[in-house]
């Protein structure tokens, strides 16, 4: 290389430098993009639709008050239609082409293990909002959901306690997949230790989407002969509806025997006559109805957010756990890229652990060091006749989550942090 | 001035027995009558209502607020009631010491009766959970019990029937006492027996249990149960004979159980069998009569059930007053729609298509998803709400442990309407006198001059007509969302084919049938199962009866 030749290449590299700068230094320009991937169409879509708009409000935000580190947030919206593969192909595509800093999405356990291998092998960074059934821990996953022990293992404990009606027996209803397989197992081992017998746990699955209630509501009043009995449903999206028309329509009350639901929330009642539903419970780490300054603000702000964008249901707009969560979520990763101050996931990852946020639930959450899952309050709320949600019991505070169960076999073993191997 | 009211059968008595002067015996209830009118207005301010039992109820925990419940109740003060109803209600509200009844803007001190000027703004709510509900529905029904009307004391004793605390055994016996109902005296009879199943009289016991073998209802059997029970492995109840009393009664009870649980598997059958015949029968017309095999079919039933969803949605926008009969005046327009969509679809697609099975399908299968898009993009991808009118929520009870909901019979008897107004159009009109013909010989129907044409077309609307009523009615019972149609194509098509291609009473049985075998299996082998086992049966009788249960006999058919 002669001199010439040298001193030409050093003045280009320098112009390019200073195109480089100069557009770091108009920060308007920059952008980054954030995938969303949540179901818009199918069975989930009653849950997962409000979750993509929730997270577009949480954007629109943050890129109102500057976006993270001077970048505005590009959202990538992809609908993978309650169709799990088709999960893991929009997954890559993310990943691969649009070549998103982080993706917020799924819902059920199911669209979440089609993606996990994605992530794990493109180095991919998933918040995932949704209460699940733990015994997962993977690098690439922020988990702003609840795990077992903070939201099922509560709920079955309020349910024998006196004020919860003090339950003997138990009926485990589900949708047929990993999340109420799951959950059920835990909840049975639990139970065992407890001291109910086998012949007192009666487990059930129906297919996702189904339909047809009769038999199982009538099954469930013949089981609840033996004894007071509680039912468990881990019946995952537009199921519920039938469902709870089902119970509504023969007369079974939550006096006598009550529903503690894990899936449903404000949003999945909208379209439920809830009036026959009264008392009948949910456990989640946040209800619309919960009162402190930093709920009122979320939903003024979600009420004001549908409202200008002509949601479906704006008329009456309604926040529930998962949407918590997912603003959680977002707010986490922000904070967490400007500690790291670069959107490299492996250095966003280790800034993520230990950050803190003021929940709408009223409680700082803080994402532990370690675990990549939520410290969250557990709070266990009954159905009023509007639809909302009485909080009759809570935590003092928040609580640890422990993904791997204890009441699982061979958990103990398992280290509270992701070892590095995948979990497929 | 209640005195004259009282006077006049006293003097009517006593005009019978001349004995006694009767006016004497006046004077002495009159005088009797003030007496206790002094000393109620006496007693008032010390007795009968106990302020503090109502703020325990207010402002104490779980415990407190149960044996508070039971202190008012043992009252039986009017105000008391009225505190435990507001509870109940959600109108009871705390604003600092105060505890006010807030009823339609209006917020009334419970204890003092004083009426606010306006409702004070620090005013909060008293949460009853389920336990706490539980407790006050029985003490107001306990209250009730007593009630001159008739309608409310039965519906208290109902409520009493679901289990009853024992604290209430001596209102309930007082009750038992005055009421001279038969059917209300049974029900009393038997709560009483329920509470005393727990006395420590043996003999009473007894009596109790020999009483409780006739009822019939759940909490019965678990309360007999409760007298059986083991704990590790030696009987709780160690009295030998009163446990072979309850087994006796135990076996008597669920002997009655056992008919209310057939009748309730009977009936969810034929529900099931219903709606699978409903959305079978516009196939049994497209695909059994005409030979079309439609994929689209499910999609016209979605139609329809969209069509009722935009019917709810003008009556509540124009005629709210007249919600509840949104659903009858979406028949006419479900039917319509889906029948016009049905026959653009023959004349513009399936037309060029007959006797090419394979094409057709595709041809259809491509408009399903155009048509599936199509609703996603109007009315969004999310489900939508369509509400059932209030005359069909609910059930009706026939037994004690079986509701037959509304919405269910009404589907049942619009499915027999269906059937029954589409056989007589099949076999007593000209259209379907032409249909049939059409049909068994198309080219011997075109020579004797029917143009067979717009034979083709009618009866492809009619069958998609029939998929729009479908769809009307399972947007009562499930929900409404573009994929609506797909969960039933393959129901659709599996009655159709296993009732025997062109056999309309064929797909009745089949759908009664795999309604009732569907019900069956997932009674012993739950939801999952009962479909697999279903569809490998299916499977397994095409191969071996491949035209159905019943085939078409003679000549005709073109092969």
């Amino acid at each position: 290389m002669n001199r010439r030749n040298f001193v030409r290449t050093l003045g280009m590299s320098a112009a390019i430098t200073a195109c480089f700068a100069s557009s770091f230094a108009f920060a308007q320009a920059k952008t980054v993009k954030v995938g969303i991937m949540h179901s818009l169409s199918g069975t989930m879509a009653i849950s997962e639709t409000v979750l993509k708009d929730v997270a577009l409000m949480a954007i629109d935000e943050i890129n109102a008050k500057g976006g993270v580190m001077g970048a505005k947030i590009e959202p990538v919206v992809v609908d993978p239609a309650s169709n799990w593969p088709l999960f893991a192909e929009k997954a890559r595509q993310l990943l691969t082409q649009d070549k998103v800093a982080v993706t917020f999405g799924c819902w059920t356990s199911v669209s979440r293990k089609s993606v996990l291998p994605v992530f794990e092998e493109l180095n991919g960074l998933l918040f995932y909002p949704v209460q699940y059934e733990g015994e997962e821990l993977s690098k690439n996953v922020f988990y702003t959901g609840a795990a077992p022990n903070q939201q099922a293992i509560p709920a079955v404990e309020y349910l024998m306690s006196k004020d919860g009606g003090g339950a003997k027996r138990f009926v485990l209803l589900g949708t047929d997949y990993v999340y109420p397989r799951t959950t059920n197992k835990i909840l049975r081992a639990f139970l065992k230790s407890k001291g109910v017998a086998d012949k007192d746990i009666d487990e059930k699955y129906t297919p996702f989407g189904h339909a047809d209630y009769q038999t199982i509501v009538a099954d469930i009043k013949k089981f609840s002969a033996g004894g007071k009995t509680a039912v468990i449903s881990t019946i995952n999206g537009d199921s519920n509806v039938p469902f709870y028309k089902e119970l509504g329509n023969q007369g079974l009350k939550a006096t006598d025997v009550p529903v503690v639901a894990f899936s449903v929330g404000e949003e999945e009642l909208r379209g439920v006559d809830t009036k026959p539903l009264v008392g009948h419970l949910a456990a989640w780490n946040y209800f619309m109805s919960v009162k402190n300054p930093s709920n009122d603000a979320f939903k003024a702000k979600w009420a004001a957010y549908a409202k200008a964008k002509k949601l479906p249901g704006a008329d009456k707009p309604l926040t529930n756990d998962p949407m918590e969560a997912t603003y959680i979520g977002i707010y986490m990763w922000k904070q967490a890229v400007e500690k790291a101050k670069t959107f490299d996931v492996d250095k966003v990852i280790t800034a993520v652990g230990g950050q803190t946020f003021t929940a709408p639930s009223g409680f700082p959450v803080k994402m532990d060091e370690k675990n990549h899952h939520l410290h969250k309050p557990v709070l266990i709320g009954e159905v009023k006749a509007d639809g909302q949600f009485n909080v009759v019991w809570k935590t003092k505070g928040p609580i640890k989550a422990q993904p791997w169960s204890p009441f699982i076999a061979g958990n103990d073993k398992k280290k509270d942090q992701p070892d590095g191997k995948t979990k497929i | 001035m209640k005195g004259p009211g009282f006077i006049r059968p006293r003097e009517a008595e006593g005009a019978v027995q001349a004995a006694l002067s009767s006016r004497q015996k006046v004077k002495m209830r009159i005088v009797s009558i003030l007496l206790l009118l002094m000393i109620a207005l006496l007693a008032r301010p010390a007795a009968a209502f106990d302020a503090n039992a109502v703020s325990a109820l207010v402002f104490g925990d779980g415990e407190e607020q149960v044996a508070a419940i039971a202190a008012l109740v043992a009252d039986g003060d009017a105000r008391a009631a009225k505190v435990l109803e507001a509870l109940a209600q959600g109108e009871l509200k705390s604003s600092g010491k105060r505890i006010l009844i807030v009823r339609g803007g209006t917020a009334t001190d419970a204890l003092s009766g004083e009426v606010l000027p306006a409702v004070p703004a620090d005013s909060e709510e008293i949460i009853a959970n389920n336990r706490l509900r539980r407790e006050l529905a029985g003490g107001i029904a306990a209250l009730k019990l007593v009630s001159p009307d008739r309608n409310t004391r039965l519906a208290a004793a109902k409520e009493l029937s679901g289990g009853a605390d024992a604290a209430m055994l001596p209102l309930v016996t007082k009750a038992l006492d005055r009421e001279g109902d038969p059917a209300i005296k049974a029900m009393l009879e038997m709560i009483v027996a329920a509470m005393e199943i727990k006395s420590s009289d043996r003999e009473l016991r007894f009596a109790a249990i020999r009483r409780l073998a006739s009822s019939g209802s759940r909490e019965t059997k678990t309360l007999l149960l409760g007298v059986l029970e083991k704990k590790d492995g030696a009987w709780v109840e160690t009295d030998a004979d009163l446990r072979a009393e309850a087994e006796k009664s135990l076996r008597a009870v669920e002997g009655k159980l056992v008919w209310g649980e057939r009748v309730g598997l009977a009936f969810a059958g034929i529900s099931l069998g219903s709606i699978l015949l409903l959305a079978a029968l516009g196939l049994a017309i497209t695909y059994g009569l005409m030979g079309v095999i439609n994929m689209a079919h499910g999609e016209l039933i979605m139609i329809g059930a969209y069509t009722t969803y935009f019917v709810q949605n003008l009556f509540k926008l124009h005629a709210p007053g007249a919600f509840d009969w949104y659903l009858l005046c979406a028949v006419p327009p479900a039917f319509i729609v889906a029948a016009c969509v049905g026959m653009l679809l023959e004349r513009g697609v399936i037309r060029f298509l007959y006797g090419r099975p394979l094409e057709t399908l595709l041809a259809t299968w491509g408009i399903s998803l155009v048509l599936i898009q199509a609703v996603r993009t109007v009315f969004g991808a999310q489900n939508v709400q369509v509400e059932n009118p209030a005359w069909m929520s609910g059930g009706v009870e026939i037994l004690s442990n079986v509701v037959l909901p509304y919405s269910r019979i009404v589907i049942v008897a619009f499915v027999a309407v269906v059937l029954v107004c589409m056989w007589l159009l099949l076999t007593h009109t000209r259209l379907g006198l032409f249909v049939r013909g059409v049909t068994q010989n198309r080219a011997m129907a075109s020579c004797v001059g029917v143009p067979t044409g717009r034979v083709d077309t009618m009866a492809f609307g009619l069958g998609c007509g029939i998929a729009g009523l479908a769809g009307c009615a399972l947007s009562q019972i499930g929900n409404v969302g573009p994929d609506l149609g797909q969960s039933y194509i393959v129901d659709s098509f599996m009655v159709v084919v296993l009732g025997g291609v062109g056999q309309l009473a064929g797909t009745v049985y089949a759908a009664l049938g795999l309604g009732f075998a569907n019900k069956l299996l997932e009674s012993w082998s739950g939801a999952v199962l009962a479909k697999i086992v279903v569809l490998a049966f299916i499977i397994i009788f095409i191969q071996k009866r491949p035209q159905g249960l019943f085939a078409l006999k003679g000549r005709s058919v073109e092969t």
